[in-house]
């Protein structure tokens, strides 16, 4: 019998009933064909999350992004214009990396008038025109105007800075009524980050599927509890209060009885005292936008939700929590069986040393749990590679990860049919 | 940095005096649980007088004293797995995974 009411389907998963129940062919996590496919057919056709606009306050603010999976590195850079812009990161001379600092493998960020390449010092304004060229003279029927930095489509939402090589739809369509329904929680007033970042030994999609499913939540994390609260927790299990699909992307909703416990004894003497934990500091930030929140929050309207994980296809996690903060996860697959993660937690500024130290204790926590989930994710890819098993069933707790291979599934099959044409 | 007397209990910590979580991380790992659950059984006791020390400054002009009982404190919550759950300074099943902080706010 379940805790919380499932749709009038049956499940959450026959509630959308093209997911079908079978078993998920895990092949596509460890097929480097596949892994080709999904680069053209999802990654160089997404928008795709690079930063917030805290990180390019002034005109001139910058910084450049790896991004292996798109075969480039772009320089994102607050134009001045009132637009954010992004450019291939190539000077257009012989193609020299135009923005590094001392390793060209490594992201950097600052502020400046122009970008002037280290090579033979040519110069590009904010906006990507070449404006110098060194030696001018010696150069056969040169025009500046056609040698620009070359531009990549880039968008921003609520102050998510998005890029696409080639979108097929704007920022604002792609990312539909998700998106739509979240506008006006505010995120511009949480700008304390704590950043983070790993080179995961698993395809990108292991990762997003440890995140989008609680279901291990009770097990995986049974240490993290007091010892009957761990107890009890294996003996609920998990259920969340509501799933939705808004192809490609998704969202669970679930609930939040740690912020703050029903009984102290529940959490570990410096939660107690610090009043915070894994869901964050217990006390809600004086800051309006919380209550009422946006449409697409407790989209189940319960009493006790606690959290809500939207999937942005493809590889973005945006989870608010309730008690006033949150944090975004980004998964880079740089081979098919390895990504880097990006985590990026958000809190309102907090005012004094008690605030700072409840949101010391929630990022220093936040590690402790993803700690864990980032080591199983080597010990399957492993496993799967060696393909002794393919086939796995997925419960209804399971149905994002469901969504998400299959959205990456359609779309590679659909540019697998037309090149074939 | 000498400590205000009410935190003298601290003076034999101060190598926890570290502003950057990837030093507090690092001290951790290089730590034995004795070492940590002394330092834990001396600061957490002090944890509520250490708010209440470093909230009579503004967050960004905290003065030295009190940014050394900041950075102690954030020390103690680095510890506070160890010694409240793990019983070991390391993740326990976390292997060879690492995750680095690239981002944070510096006391």
């Amino acid at each position: 019998m379940p805790h919380y009411k499932k749709p009038d389907a049956g499940s959450w998963t026959q509630h959308y009933p093209e997911l079908g129940t079978a078993p998920v062919d895990y092949t596509d996590s460890i097929d480097p064909a596949y892994y080709e496919k999904e680069r053209e057919a999802v990654f160089k056709r997404s928008w795709l999350h690079v930063g917030r606009v805290e990180r390019l306050p002034r005109t001139g603010s910058y910084f450049t992004k790896e991004l292996p999976v798109l075969n480039t590195s772009l320089i994102i850079v607050n134009s001045g214009d009132g637009k954010i812009r992004a450019f291939h990161n190539v000077c257009r001379h012989r193609g020299n990396k135009l923005v590094w600092n001392d390793f060209p493998g490594e992201e950097t960020e600052g502020s400046c008038r122009q970008f002037i390449c280290k090579y033979h010092a040519w110069r590009y304004d904010l906006t990507g025109k070449l404006t110098f060229v060194q030696q001018e003279g010696e150069f056969f029927d040169l025009d500046k105007a056609d040698y620009g930095l070359k531009e990549v489509p880039c968008d921003v939402w609520e102050g998510f800075i998005f890029i696409n090589l080639n979108p097929q739809q704007t920022l604002a369509e792609y990312l539909g009524d998700f998106a739509k329904g979240l506008e006006g929680y505010p995120f511009g007033e949480m700008t304390e980050v704590y950043s983070y970042k790993a080179e995961i030994g698993a395809n990108w999609k292991l990762f997003i599927d440890a995140f989008a499913e609680f279901y291990h939540a009770p097990i995986l994390h049974q240490k993290q509890a007091v010892k009957a609260e761990a107890e009890k927790l294996i003996g609920f299990g998990f259920e969340a209060l509501h799933y939705e699909l808004k192809s490609p992307h998704s969202m669970v909703s679930s609930w939040g009885g740690m912020s703050p416990p029903k009984d102290l004894n529940m959490v570990k003497p410096i939660e107690r005292v610090l009043r915070s934990g894994l869901f964050g500091p217990w006390d809600r930030p004086a800051i309006d936008g919380l209550d009422p929140l946006p449409a697409a929050l407790n989209p189940a309207g319960h009493r006790a939700w606690g959290q809500d994980s939207f999937e942005f296809f493809p590889n973005m996690t945006l989870l608010i929590w309730a008690p006033g903060w949150y944090l975004t996860y980004l998964y880079w697959p740089t081979a098919v069986d390895k990504h880097i993660f990006e985590a990026n937690l958000y809190f309102v500024p907090p005012k004094n040393a008690r605030e700072r130290l409840a949101q010391e204790l929630a990022a220093v926590t936040f590690k402790e749990y993803a700690l864990q989930d980032a080591n199983t994710l080597e010990a399957t890819q492993t496993m799967l590679a060696t393909r002794t098993v393919s086939e796995f069933p997925l419960c209804d707790q399971e149905i994002l990860l469901r969504a998400l291979h299959k959205e990456v599934g359609d779309r590679v099959k659909e540019y697998s049919d037309a090149s074939a044409v | 940095m000498p400590l205000p007397s009410e935190f003298s209990a601290l003076e034999p910590y101060l190598a926890w005096d570290l502003a950057t979580e990837p030093e507090r991380y690092a001290k951790r790992l290089a730590s034995t649980m004795d070492e940590m659950q002394e330092f834990y059984d001396a600061a957490f006791p002090l944890l509520e007088d250490a708010i209440t020390f470093c909230d009579k400054f503004p967050l960004d002009d905290l003065s030295e004293e009190a940014r050394t009982v900041m950075h102690l404190m954030q020390s103690l919550v680095m510890v506070s797995f160890p010694v409240e759950v793990w019983k070991q300074p390391r993740v326990p099943d976390s292997g060879a995974a690492y995750l680095d902080v690239i981002v944070e706010p510096v006391v």
